[in-house]
């Protein structure tokens, strides 16, 4: 099934949040990951969220969306030239017989180890969403604690050329 | 931010300033501890107020005060229970696109969350059965959203919205003067239709053999018929309607097919199987319209003008969507389209619509459903404003009773809301006090919400009342002996052949509770009952003559069906006129 990215400007009010997770949950789809915080415009926010679905489903719920009075705007990205990014924080274990490997193959996935513990090591990850389920992955045989994963973020490429005032 | 010259005002005046300005003339509701403050500002109200006895009512009459106007209906009931009872008016509302408002007390601010005396999230629960709702957290933002509650209700694809105002904010007070205009960043309704697609529309009409418009209740709410009929006899298109578009087009009119769909007529399901033109007005593909999907409409190009964006492909593909007011819509098709005659496609229609009208038994003794129905529009002259409840009544409702104006069919179609059709008589008749208002329920259904009747009595408001006593929930009855084997299980509502697991004991000397006359009598209202043929026409006269609310039982055979059927699923082409 295809994943689809959608980001939505909304107003950055009680509620909408809400009715967006509402809305998608409420016919049957599940959110993937969603990320939410305010723009520049403290009034607005911007939503990110990953769905599975087939296209026309989706086309759907991207006019439902739309629909709804608190949303300023919606595009399914999936379709368009987009950026997109992940943070994850990953702890793993690491005795001392592994560490350096571990660090190596953090270096070559550009993640930095951002607390050393004993037995483990918490490494910091930024990136598209393909090589951090890589590295994640990579990491898998070494044992992972634990992972949070922020979520995908996503912007068009370029759309906003001219800027919004 | 405030003005200053704006002079102070409580939040609970806010809600009666907004009301007012919306021009608002009747509002419903029924009040409780978390509305006592604007109900003690609605004793000097400038409007009248209409107490309802159960809040379900209030909205069912707010909801039919709208469908009978266009205007925005106001109901105002207290938290808690007030608002959960609420539920399924704003749910029929929602569904069928009427614009309301409807005002819920709330808990104070600080007390929400904690589960506090008649306490209820009523943003949450309401969200998804409204087009919108508001918890105000702050009175000096009650101003805007009152209007803002307006302007989201009646523009677009109207639809009910709902306003929570804690009690504390009820009694704050704020010098914010009402907004001039209301502007929404994401609320924009597009009312233009796009000018390429509306050329490609004409272009394809005009090259049309086959054409057939479907019509919904967006031309009502669009106020479009004129256009839509200046449209259809101009190019010579046959108009079939949905349930909800009943009205948008005279049913008097040789163009006109009638309803379409699960209960419609042959000669519109017909149509729109061969049609080579599909033109949807303000409708939505429901599957009560469709049937099988797939074989709806299947040599057809469909065009489909909507002005709610989402309801374009969300289940049948379009060839040429019109996202746009159907009014301004239909004004440009009316420029662009070419004079024509069709002889040929019309005679077609013609034949079917003469060889398989809507019919019964009219041969028998027996009192059926549908001879009533036929003998009230004769005596109202087709000039009724008739209020349906939901089942087989409906549909014979459809049927034996021609429409001709929008606004005259007042029914719950999306949700099917048994119980809709006397609180929404209530709600048509304070609008339109010199209409006569009939409203046709079935002996089920009249039963959810009766309590009304005092309603009508008290405030003179002469609502008729004809009960089609079938003894069953009909429709129930119906699909079972159709398709449930014949085990009536829980649709008889006579006192007799009940279902034995219910271990009825009739009490002696009823064979049917309640007694619909008494009932009448101890609401205030006349009560009246016809079991015979030959006495019905004086008795429905009478009824509909009487200077007050009246309600007739009339006592029908109890095994009627509903013809013709398209079983659920099948296609259109495959309606059943009969039992085998
Ligand atoms: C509130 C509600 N509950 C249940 C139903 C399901 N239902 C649809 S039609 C029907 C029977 C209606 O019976 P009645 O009002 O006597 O009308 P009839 O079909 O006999 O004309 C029922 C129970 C409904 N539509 N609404």
């Amino acid at each position: 099934m295809m994943k689809h990215v959608i980001t939505a400007i909304v107003e950055n009010q009680p509620g909408v949040l809400a009715r967006i997770v509402g809305l998608i949950s409420g016919r049957g789809f599940n959110i993937e990951t969603l990320n939410v915080a305010p723009t520049q415009d403290p009034t607005i926010s911007r939503l990110t969220i990953k769905v599975p679905g087939d296209d026309r489903v989706l086309e759907q719920v991207t006019k439902q969306l739309n629909k709804l009075v608190d949303v300023i705007k919606v595009s399914d990205l999936t379709q368009k030239n987009y950026l997109n990014r992940e943070l994850i924080l990953v702890e793993v274990a690491a005795p001392s017989s592994k560490r350096s490997e571990i660090i190596e193959l953090a270096n070559l996935f550009d993640a930095k180890v951002v607390s050393v513990q004993r037995n483990s090591l918490t490494i910091q990850m930024v990136g598209e969403q393909e090589n951090i389920d890589d590295f994640l992955a990579l990491l898998k045989p070494f044992q992972i604690l634990d992972v949070s994963r922020s979520g995908v973020i996503a912007v068009a490429r370029g759309e906003q050329a001219g800027g919004r005032s | 931010m405030a003005t200053e010259s704006h002079k102070a005002r409580t939040g609970a005046e806010c809600v009666i300033e907004g009301i007012e300005r919306a021009g608002v003339k009747t509002v419903f509701g029924l009040p409780g501890g978390a509305v006592l403050d604007i109900f003690a500002r609605l004793y000097h109200a400038p409007f009248e107020f209409i107490l309802s006895r159960h809040e379900q009512g209030a909205t069912h009459m707010a909801d039919g005060y709208a469908r009978a106007t266009g205007k925005v209906g106001c109901c105002i009931v207290t938290s808690g229970p007030g608002a959960t009872n609420t539920v399924t008016g704003l749910a029929t509302a929602n569904m069928d696109g009427i614009p309301l408002v409807c005002i819920t007390g709330q808990v104070p601010l600080n007390m929400i969350g904690n589960d506090a005396f008649q306490e209820a999230d009523t943003v949450g629960i309401t969200r998804a059965v409204t087009k919108h709702n508001f918890l105000v957290r702050n009175v000096d933002d009650l101003p805007r959203i009152m209007a803002e509650a307006f302007h989201i209700a009646s523009t677009g694809k109207p639809g009910p919205v709902v306003i929570d105002v804690p009690k504390d904010i009820q009694r704050a007070s704020t010098k914010v003067p009402p907004p001039k205009a209301v502007c929404l960043r994401g609320y924009k309704p597009v009312l233009d239709g796009h000018p390429k697609q509306i050329a490609r529309l004409a272009e394809a009409i005009n090259r049309s053999q086959r054409p057939i418009f479907y019509v919904g209740g967006g031309v009502i709410a669009g106020d479009a018929s004129a256009e839509l009929t200046a449209l259809a006899r101009k190019a010579m298109i046959p108009v079939t309607t949905t349930l909800m578009g009943l009205g948008a087009f005279p049913e008097t009119d040789p163009l006109s097919l009638r309803m379409l769909g699960m209960h419609g007529s042959v000669a519109a399901n017909m149509a729109v199987s061969h049609c080579d033109l599909l033109v949807s007005i303000g409708a939505r593909f429901d599957d009560r319209v469709t049937g099988k999907i797939s074989e709806f409409a299947p040599r057809a190009i469909k065009a489909h003008i909507d002005i709610d964006p989402s309801a374009i492909d969300k289940s049948v593909q379009t060839d040429i969507p019109v996202v746009g007011h159907v009014k301004r819509v239909l004004r440009c098709l009316l420029e662009m389209v070419e004079p024509r005659q069709r002889t040929e496609w019309l005679d077609q229609v013609s034949k079917w619509r003469d060889k398989h009208p809507f019919t019964y038994n009219r041969k028998t003794s027996d009192m059926l459903p549908q001879y009533v129905i036929e003998q009230v529009y004769e005596i109202s002259g087709g000039n009724a404003i008739i209020v349906t409840d939901v089942g087989q009544h409906q549909m014979w409702a459809a049927h034996f009773y021609k429409y001709t104006k929008p606004r005259t069919f007042l029914s719950s179609g999306g949700l099917g809301t048994m119980g809709f059709g006397l609180p929404a008589a209530i709600g048509a008749q304070a609008a339109r006090r010199d209409a006569l208002v009939v409203v046709l329920a079935g002996d089920g259904s009249i039963q959810m919400n009766f309590q009304e009747m005092v309603v009508a009595v008290e405030h003179r408001l002469p609502v008729k009342v004809v009960i089609l006593n079938n003894g069953y929930l009909g429709m129930v009855r119906q699909w079972q002996e159709m398709f449930y084997k014949r085990e009536y299980s829980m649709s008889r509502l006579g006192l007799t052949h009940r279902t034995p697991v219910e271990h009825i004991s009739p009490p002696p000397g009823h064979t049917y509770l309640p007694d619909f006359v008494k009932l009448a009598e101890a609401h205030g209202a006349l009560g009246l009952r016809v079991t015979e043929k030959k006495d019905a026409p004086k008795t429905l006269r009478k009824a509909l003559e009487t200077d007050g609310p009246v309600v007739v039982d009339c006592v029908v055979k109890s095994d009627e069906n509903v013809y013709p059927m398209v079983p659920p699923g099948a296609s259109l082409m495959e309606m059943v006129q009969s039992m085998a």
